[in-house]
């Protein structure tokens, strides 16, 4: 059973003008089969958080554990961390000129799991989620997000989340930038995952309209560097009429 | 990264004098009338003259030797003549001391030549494997009208060289060049490729530059009627110590005409040097113009330098399309960390952007043999700076 736990997480980050504090002692439990929204305002450090969990280089863990089934993740590499069963889809994913999105793809599988897809199967593997994801089969052959709009990069992250199976998804502000389209497609596509009841989903969102298609189990306020408050769905619901105001007002941070 | 931006290294921008006055004295076939460089011209400030061996000066004494193997179809003739064969010399003079030293220098040229209308099946494949010692050369490639040639020049080995290359591409004939520069690390290269395209002809110039201690190269375009087509790209890779630099010259004087250069490098090492300069001169006949020339880097470590130099003269304004750009990035941390993020290790995800980075211009070589060695050399490069 997949348990990320992270405990009194400080992280920061390095600027011109020296070392700047973001996330100030995050405690996050998510188990397997679990799904947990974690709701916040602009700069409240919920992609650092992100970025923090996947090995972002420009953030620097100050204090704190992170494990994974008791495993420190800290002291993995951003790819061990990968194969360990941590996936971020990212909100900005880079362009990579040159490589393929089906090149990308097999290369990636391949490392998580360990050894190469019989290619007969994969091709057919690829193909499906694809098509689940309505995305055009000449897709495969572009260039990994090069000229992608941005619902095909999110569409190509949640293509990725389908392939790589992990046990942790951490999806960040997957639903930005998304027409109600979109949104419906790649909701759906981390659906399928979360349905297999294998996976510990990290939902990272400024907007609740995604939960209506993402059922979370529970939900956090992220403010200032930390989680302020939990509660079930019902919280989402308290936010979507409220905004965010009275924890950014009340010096929560 | 836009034009003009730099990253791990230097980008100089164009200066503002043109072409034509940037070189130190007009081109000539006599090196006696070229002065000895001391460094500070326009075309030899990037170039470290301590290294060419003599080279620049008149001290390097031929003496050396270096294997030469012509692979020909039939049909193809290849013929020794002297400097005054009237095919010698017709797609250009020497634009600098070192080209005029090879041409004052050599002993015979060589004459290859492919009849009109021959479609050739295989290459012409020349390859040259130094045994050491200076040694100049000069080779004409004649192509007869309508004629289709591959041909590739490899260079192996280690030598002190200066040598001139020359292309007569007859009128609708289509030449494709791949140049291999792959020298032992002791070798000293200097080159000028003279190109002169014929009416409706297509000239593809495909310069791959890994080995040397010095290799400068000359890759030059002229048009001798309307309607031709010039394609110049270059791949190379430039490690620890080396000096590689490329100079191109794309002279459009006749109308109609159109030219694409696309030169891509990566450096990695203390004291890599890559240099490229990209004139472009569209002359006021050269009505109808089209022409594109792009430079990238990707800086691999630290330690790297880079000078790239686009420059477009322009001087009439009826012309379809002109237009530049360079850039030098450094190895992107950003797409690092997203493959890895799936799962890639460091060294893989760093061989897949630096392949994605040249792939565009592998896949125009066009020559089964040479893409694959390519390939195999970029690894083996990326193999050894993993290490």
């Amino acid at each position: 059973m997949a348990t990320l736990e992270i405990h009194d997480l400080h992280v920061s980050v390095e600027t011109e003008t020296g070392s700047t504090e973001i996330l100030r002692g995050v405690d996050l439990t998510v188990k397997q089969g679990e799904t947990h929204a974690i709701m916040g305002p602009n700069g409240s450090g919920k992609s650092t958080l992100a970025y923090s969990l996947a090995g972002h280089p420009k953030y620097t863990v100050t204090g704190g554990t992170v494990t994974l089934d008791g495993e420190d993740v800290l002291e993995m590499s951003v790819d061990e961390r990968a194969r360990a069963g941590v996936f971020l889809a990212m909100q900005y994913p880079v362009e990579v000129p040159g490589v393929s999105v089906s090149n990308f793809l097999r290369t990636s599988a391949t490392a998580i799991r360990g050894e190469a897809p019989k290619l007969r199967t994969w091709v057919k593997e690829v193909k499906e989620a694809m098509q689940r994801l309505e995305m055009d089969p000449a897709f495969a052959e572009r260039n990994v997000n090069e000229g992608f709009s941005g619902g095909e990069k999110k569409r190509h992250e949640i293509l990725q989340l389908e392939l790589l199976k992990p046990r942790i998804a951490i999806l960040d502000e997957t639903d930005s930038g998304l027409d109600i389209d979109a949104l419906r497609i790649v909701s759906e596509g981390v659906n399928r995952l979360r349905e297999g009841g294998e996976v510990g989903t990290l939902l990272i969102t400024h907007y609740t309209r995604i939960l209506r298609y993402i059922k979370p189990d529970h939900v956090h306020v992220f403010a200032g560097g930390r989680i302020v408050e939990s509660a079930g769905p019902e919280l989402a619901d308290k936010l979507e009429a409220e905004g965010y105001e009275q924890y950014t007002k009340g010096g929560a941070s | 990264m836009p034009a003009g931006a730099s990253a791990g290294g230097a980008v100089a921008v164009a200066a503002e004098s043109s072409v034509a006055t940037r070189m130190s004295a007009p081109p000539s076939f006599d090196v006696a009338d070229f002065p000895v460089p001391h460094g500070r011209e326009e075309e030899w400030r990037f170039t470290p003259l301590d290294r060419l061996r003599g080279l620049h000066d008149g001290t390097a004494v031929p003496g050396g030797t270096i294997k030469v193997e012509v692979e020909a179809p039939d049909g193809v003739t290849v013929t020794p003549v002297g400097r005054d064969d009237p095919r010698v010399g017709r797609a250009g003079a020497p634009v600098d001391r070192v080209a005029a030293q090879a041409f004052s220098s050599f002993e015979k040229a060589t004459v290859i030549s492919v009849p009109k209308e021959a479609v050739l099946k295989e290459p012409v494949r020349v390859a040259l494997h130094g045994e050491g010692g200076v040694t100049f050369g000069h080779t004409v490639f004649e192509i007869g009208a309508f004629a289709e040639v591959v041909l590739v020049l490899d260079h192996t080995g280690d030598t002190v060289r200066s040598a001139n290359v020359e292309f007569l591409v007859g009128d609708g004939a289509k030449l494709t060049v791949v140049s291999v520069q792959d020298w032992d690390d002791t070798a000293v290269h200097c080159s000028q490729h003279s190109a002169l395209v014929g009416r409706d002809a297509s000239f593809k110039s495909v310069v791959v530059t890994f080995g040397g201690d010095v290799v400068r190269i000359h890759p030059r375009v002229a048009y001798a009627g309307p309607g031709g087509e010039a394609e110049l790209y270059g791949v190379y890779f430039t490690d620890n110590g080396q000096h590689q630099e490329h100079r191109l010259l794309v002279d459009h004087n006749a109308p109609n005409c159109r030219s694409n250069v696309a030169y891509k490098g990566a450096l990695q090492g203390a004291d890599a040097h890559a240099v490229w300069i990209g004139d472009v001169v569209i002359r006021t006949s050269a009505t109808g113009t089209d022409t594109y020339e792009l430079n990238r880097n990707l800086v691999l470590t630290d330690g790297a330098r880079v000078d790239s130099v686009p420059n477009l003269e322009i001087e009439t304004g009826e012309i379809a399309g002109a237009g530049h750009a360079s850039a030098t990035g450094r190895f992107e941390d950003e797409q690092l960390f997203y493959l890895m993020a799936r799962g890639i290790p460091a060294d893989e995800a760093r061989r897949l952007v630096v392949r994605g980075f040249f792939a565009e211009l592998v896949q125009q070589i066009g020559v089964p043999d040479v893409e694959e060695r390519l390939i195999a050399k970029l690894e083996a490069e990326l193999e050894a700076s993993i290490a």
